[in-house]
């Protein structure tokens, strides 16, 4: 019942999509992401007007990139397109001029680099092999701690509490405490003024929740820099040359970016994917008879959720995208999430297929220096949770609709309800 | 056709015959090498092909770019001697190239 409503609303969705006159469409209304019909917008730029400039009432105007090849060539041309938060940063959204808080994924080259590499060594490989038993006794914790035969919040007890706890020990950080982490990482990517029933509503209080964000982080930091330096994210920070002088907004900056990136990202691949499996039976009957097949269904998940949907650049000098003129200090968004629907870099993009046989090649980590710095972590966070799913629970039910977040930034959840039988 | 020596950090090797113009990353894609993901498809922008240059090699296989000096940057265990396989184009002077993996590349 639920996928013919599904199929139904989705059809009319499309039809007013390509009904639209083009000069019309903006894909960043929020509205589009909440009740999940932007594809069908970018469909029809793909078709009609790959790099498309609209104007939006929350975020001015701006380019859409839809296209695969052309938003390889934005995310690989760092000399053209910034990533620096004096032009506005990487999201669409971009804070008051006074609020704006640099992190390294919002810098250019060089300094970009030296704080990068400063965070790298945590998700490095051998790192990651030291981490994945911790992981998989919480993920069974977790599993095993869930109600049976009742309806519960697949996000909120198994998607959230998985990723607050990873993150919880990527910064030391202490574990009574982890949901703040939750919460600061949605005040921050919360559209200030997008409606809906968002956590704060203006510039004023999302800065007023992240200064106690960074007055926590600043007592963490002040324990561990007189401290022989620790394997924490924060020890990191404090101890590298190119991180330890860093000023307060640059401090906040870089917290809400590793909060937000090993947060809201896998939270939502770990929905999403649940979800991608129940509407495609078929798929899910496959991966029971052979679980060997979690290798691709991994990336599979990524591609098909994006749940970052894009990242923004600023033009720097006068350029031509794909035969637009784009002018020195434009906004050029790069939605990966259509790149990831793009039939001509992906077969059968609007299929979830599990066994596909380049499951890697999708744009859900961007590409170039910015490339998603924790994507092997995140990929084993989902291949454990997979692998002790299918160990445990021989049906999983969604039983109703999910509640998408009201963002074009975070493509996600905040509420998918299942059942376990049992 | 030149022929070119995969070895895997396991220490397994895989030899891999190239047709000459093709990049040992889409070769060793094709001829489904582990340890070369290749996930941006060659164009330089993911650094998961990154392999070692056999120290004889390493003047007949040319200077990396400036792009791949960027991605090399921040890919673990990068050496001297470290190189994107998107980016180094089979010729028949490369006949008999050794190249090793570093760990965690799928």
């Amino acid at each position: 019942m639920l996928a013919t409503a599904h199929t139904t609303s989705g059809a009319t969705a499309r039809e007013a999509a390509f009904a639209m006159p083009l000069d019309q469409i903006d894909v960043s209304d929020p509205t589009l992401f909440e009740n999940d019909t932007v594809g069908h917008y970018f469909e029809r730029l793909r078709r009609d007007d790959p790099v498309h400039q609209a104007t939006s009432p929350l975020f001015g105007k701006y380019w859409s990139v839809t296209k695969y090849k052309d938003i390889m060539q934005v995310d690989t041309s760092h000399g053209i397109f910034s990533s620096d938060v004096v032009h506005g940063g990487i999201a669409i959204m971009e804070a008051p001029a006074q609020l704006r808080a640099p992190s390294f994924i919002a810098m250019d080259q060089p300094k970009h680099d030296e704080q990068r590499k400063t965070v790298s060594p945590i998700v490095a490989p051998g790192n990651l092999a030291a981490m994945e038993s911790t992981i998989r006794t919480r993920t069974c914790k977790v599993l095993d701690s869930l109600p049976r035969n009742e309806t519960f919040n697949w996000v909120d007890l198994v998607s959230i509490e998985l990723t607050t706890q990873m993150l919880a020990t990527l910064f030391d950080f202490p574990f009574e405490d982890r949901r703040l982490l939750t919460w600061w990482s949605d005040v921050a990517t919360t559209v200030p003024g997008a409606g809906g029933g968002a956590p704060i509503s203006t510039w004023e209080e999302r800065q007023a929740e992240l200064v106690k964000c960074l007055t926590y982080f600043t007592r963490l930091w002040n324990e561990r820099v007189n401290a022989p330096p620790g394997h924490d994210l924060i020890s990191m920070l404090a101890h590298s040359p190119a991180t330890r002088n860093m000023a307060p907004s640059e401090f906040l900056g870089n917290l809400i970016l590793l909060i937000v990136g090993g947060n809201d990202t896998t939270r939502n691949s770990m929905s999403g994917g649940l979800l991608a499996l129940h509407q495609n039976p078929a798929q899910f009957a496959k991966l029971r008879a052979n679980p060997a097949l979690i290798d691709s269904l991994v990336p599979e998940i990524i591609r098909w959720q994006t749940p970052l949907a894009h990242m923004r650049r600023t033009a720097l000098c006068d350029t031509e995208l794909a035969g637009k003129q784009i002018k020195q200090g434009d906004k050029v968004v790069m939605w990966y999430l259509s790149g990831n629907r793009d039939p001509e870099a992906i077969d059968r993009p609007d299929e979830f297929i599990i066994d596909r046989a380049r499951p890697r090649q999708h744009m859900a980590f961007g590409f170039g220096i910015h490339r998603c710095v924790g994507n092997r972590l995140a990929e084993l966070q989902l291949k454990i949770l997979w692998e002790e799913m299918l160990k445990r629970f021989p049906v999983i039910e969604v039983v109703g609709e999910p509640t998408r977040v009201r963002s074009p930034f975070v493509r996600g959840f905040t509420h998918l309800p299942v059942r376990i039988p049992g | 056709m030149p022929r070119v020596t995969f070895i895997s950090y396991n220490g397994n090797r895989h030899p891999v015959e190239i047709q000459e113009g093709l990049s040992l990353m889409r070769a060793a894609v094709d001829n489904n090498v582990p340890g070369i993901d290749g996930d941006c498809g060659g164009q330089c922008a993911c650094a998961t092909c990154h392999v070692y240059v056999d120290a004889a090699w390493r003047a007949r296989t040319g200077n990396r770019t400036v792009m791949e000096e960027d991605m090399l940057n921040f890919a673990a265990a990068t050496q001297d001697n470290s190189r994107l396989a998107c980016q180094i184009v089979m010729t028949q002077a490369l006949d008999g190239l050794v190249v090793s993996m570093p760990d965690g590349q799928h």
